[in-house]
């Protein structure tokens, strides 16, 4: 069975730029908004980890001494936002989303593509006009939350910059989500089934569910919002009778399956890497796909427990405390399936490898303490505090991001042909692993002894916490200088990678590295088991 | 394949032992003193310690299986063609649904005990335009109870102070001071954006949600100076928004008091 092409879409791609050119073009290949939504994603990391660093030497010191506490609210609003919306969001889907699932399916392209790259091309102007929104008079400085009356009482024309900026990249999400959805479901090779699917594109599945689901409600809350600061509108104002609990709820229908937006694309990315240095197959194929539609059911129902101190009632909390509890179950299951993975493999020991390793360990660690806030009467003494600071950069820096960059070390050699330097990799992992744990461990003591989060300044007593927590800072800062110098030198004059360097067997391995524009020169091949180790090699023995 | 076994349950029962000495002696949180905190710090040792089973026993499989099962220079293949086993995920999804329905059903416990599980006063519980409802923090008590409680207080939190109302005594004070053993109850509203009032020795939090008055109980047990900490995001200064709670014998308290009351302080 041949795949079908749509003749004026190929005549329109062999239009576009080549070369690196083709980077900054309003390009139709999957390939290329793929590639483009991680470098721009990337760009944003920076940005976002200078404001990072700037909190954190705030932090070394007890007293408000680095910056005006106004700017300090600023910085750590712009941050959260940014590392959010402008970098895990945008790259955890949109980069190795387009990148990897028209593969996967054995597609030449995503189902709109026109479509996909208007949802790229929103994101750096919108990123731009949120980083402006520091530059004018009264930036916000409510945090990512912008929790009302706070939202609207403080300055206004940098807020309302905020909303736009996170209405633009909502959009985006929604129109990528759309994509992979029908990608997925319409654009799949004939004779694959869904349970032939690599474990990517279930995870992309449930995500882009989540997305079209839940981001709506963010949107249409955030124009409510902005109703209430510009036309003095009174939905959330209390002063003319609105509501703020009923802000929260909203805001927490998205902002929690947010953090599974964030997640659940980084848990199919380790399906990917862990088998393919493992030498093993995906241990539990049939209970991970369960497991993430489980994440994505109760992943809709748990929003409450981020408002357990606010006006919620008893019965919202014993409901909320048992459907979040219950999330670690079908994580549980993931995160037993990829050690049983490991066990019994022939495991190459590299910076992928050791990146989804480190994967593992930060994630159980954030997993058991989200188990703990879940419980209300835990949650009530740390809500707010630094323990949640901490146990969120577990989820996102010491999972999704750990994931990123492992992809990134598996991934390299098929966009670009070249291999990554293995010692910058491996010294890239220590530095990062070190360097976060140092950052966010000692966290949770603070938040567990009365150090509340978003603060400027902080009892004393806490000072050698903070500064233990900075170094940490400052290590992660570093961890980047040999990540960088890895990749410009390997793109430069890195060793040939060949089209399969690591002997995988999903789908994108089977084509040229870096693949041709149509992703294949023939027929997409029809893969049953992309993970199908000790089988095909058996023999090699 | 005895060996083994014997290794296995030896190395899982080291995990349980050190976890369960190190959930026991390490103690990571503030001094006891309320009647919640050491209901609470029961609850925080049963998660450290289910916690810490469960991170070591990750951790060490992963780091166990990094180094046992790395690919040696002189192997090429693959690893066993081992793709899943019924049997073992069945049991490694219903232990861990028991362990968290037997936490949630605990922290409920734990949760009712603090006395968060108390129903509202019906009368609060209808909303209507002319009367304001009362949401409830933890340690809730219903109207009836409030009155027959011997100390009220009022607070009012704003940018960026918190202000305590002693009706009885018809005066406002920036510290709160409290009898040591009484139950203490609390109204509080918020005068412009949203705080939280926080004191960590008492593991008591609740925010303070303008338009909305709230009720908060509690009992301090342990006489000293603690701080009250507003932990919600709340403007410029809000790292500065604190006060003090001082847990003093009744007697102390009364001549405080005393001293105090009549006090005519205009807001």
């Amino acid at each position: 069975m041949t795949i079908s092409i749509d003749p004026q879409k190929t005549n329109n791609k062999s239009l576009q730029p080549k070369g690196w050119l083709r980077y900054f073009s309003f390009s139709l290949d999957h390939k290329v908004i793929g590639i483009q939504y991680l470098v721009c994603g990337f760009l944003f990391y920076l940005i976002g980890g200078t404001l990072a660093s700037a909190i954190r030497i705030e932090l070394a010191s007890p007293m408000s001494d680095f910056m005006p506490r106004d700017v300090y609210n600023q910085v750590l609003t712009l941050h959260g936002t940014i590392m959010i919306f402008l970098w895990i969001v945008p790259v955890v889907n949109g980069a190795f989303g387009n990148y990897l699932i028209p593969f996967y399916v054995g597609a030449r392209d995503m189902a709109f593509p026109r479509l996909n790259a208007v949802a790229f091309w929103l994101i750096p102007p919108s990123g731009l006009m949120l980083v402006a929104s520091y530059f004018v008079e009264g930036a916000a400085q409510a945090g990512w939350t912008a929790y009302p009356p706070l939202s609207i009482t403080t300055p206004q024309s940098g807020q309302i910059i905020w909303i736009l900026s996170v209405l633009l990249l909502g959009g985006s999400s929604i129109f990528g989500g759309i994509n992979f959805i029908a990608t997925i479901i319409k654009l799949r090779r004939p004779g694959l089934k869904l349970m032939q699917l690599p474990m990517y594109c279930w995870a992309m599945l449930g995500t882009s569910l989540l997305v079209v689901l839940s981001t709506p409600v963010l949107a249409g809350t955030l124009i409510l919002l902005s109703f209430d600061i510009i036309a003095n509108t009174g939905f959330f104002n209390p002063v003319l009778g609105g509501n703020v609990v009923v802000y929260q709820h909203l805001f927490w229908f998205y902002s929690h399956p947010a953090v599974y937006i964030m997640v659940l694309p980084a848990f199919g990315l380790v399906s990917e890497i862990l088998p393919v240095h493992a030498r093993k197959p995906l241990f539990g194929y049939t209970t991970m796909v369960f497991s993430i539609m489980g994440i994505v059911v109760l992943g809709l129902v748990v929003w409450a427990h981020h408002m357990f101190t606010s006006g919620t009632p008893p019965w919202m909390r014993l409901f909320f405390t048992i459907a979040t509890a219950f999330i670690a179950v079908p994580t549980g299951i993931k995160f037993f399936n990829w050690v049983a993975t490991l066990w019994g493999g022939k495991i190459s020991i590299n910076s992928a490898m050791l990146f989804s390793c480190g994967f593992i360990i930060n994630f159980v660690f954030g997993g058991i303490t989200g188990v703990a806030l879940a419980q209300v009467p835990f949650d009530i003494h740390v809500h707010d505090t630094y323990f949640v600071v901490a146990h969120f950069h577990y989820i996102v820096y010491g999972g999704t991001v750990f994931i990123i960059f492992s992809s990134i070390y598996h991934w390299f050699p098929k966009v670009t042909g070249k291999m990554l330097n293995e010692k910058f990799g491996i010294l890239h992992f220590i530095i990062t692993f070190i360097g976060f744990n140092l950052c966010f461990a000692p966290q949770h003591w603070l938040g567990l002894n009365g150090m509340p989060r978003r603060v400027a300044e902080y009892d004393p007593q806490f000072q050698f916490i903070n500064q233990i927590s900075s170094i940490g800072a400052l290590l992660m800062a570093i961890s980047t200088i040999p990540f960088l110098i890895n990749i410009f030198l390997s793109v430069r004059n890195g060793k040939d990678a060949g089209d399969n360097p690591w002997n995988a067997l999903t789908p994108e391995w089977l084509t040229s590295s870096p693949p041709p524009v149509e992703n294949w020169e023939e027929e997409a091949p029809l893969v049953e088991e992309p993970y199908g180790y000790g089988k095909q090699f058996s023999e090699q023995k | 394949m005895l060996n083994k076994n014997i290794y296995l349950i030896l190395l899982i029962s080291l995990v349980f032992a050190i976890s369960f000495w190190i959930g026991t002696n390490v103690n990571l949180l503030p001094a006891e003193a309320s009647i919640n905190a050491p209901i609470y710090d029961e609850l925080f040792k049963i998660l450290f310690i289910i916690g810490l089973i469960i991170f070591i026993g990750m951790t060490m499989a992963v780091i166990y299986s990094l180094f046992k099962f790395r690919k040696r220079n002189d192997q090429i293949g693959d690893g066993i063609a081992l793709e899943g086993n019924l049997s073992l995920e069945i049991i490694w999804t219903i232990i861990p649904s028991i362990i968290v329905l037997l936490i949630g059903l605990y922290s409920y416990n734990i949760y009712d005990r603090m006395g968060g599980m108390k129903e509202l006063n019906h009368n609060h519980e209808m909303i209507s335009s002319n009367s304001k409802k009362i949401w409830a923090g933890i340690s809730q008590t219903s109207d009836n109870e409030i009155s027959k409680n011997n100390l009220s207080i009022e607070v009012s939190a704003m940018q960026f102070a918190f202000l305590f109302n002693y009706p009885k005594g018809k005066f406002i004070s920036g510290e709160l001071h409290v009898p040591v053993d009484q139950k203490v109850s609390m109204k509080m509203e918020s005068k412009d954006v949203i705080h939280a009032f926080w004191v960590p020795e008492f593991r008591i939090k609740q925010d303070i949600i303008p338009g909305q008055p709230t009720v908060l109980n509690f009992t301090p047990t342990k006489v000293g100076k603690y701080p009250i900490i507003c932990a919600e995001l709340c403007g410029p200064y809000h790292g500065g928004m604190r006060a003090s709670i001082i847990v003093e014998e009744e007697s102390d308290y009364n001549d405080w008091f005393n001293k105090n009351k009549k006090t005519e302080v205009n807001l």
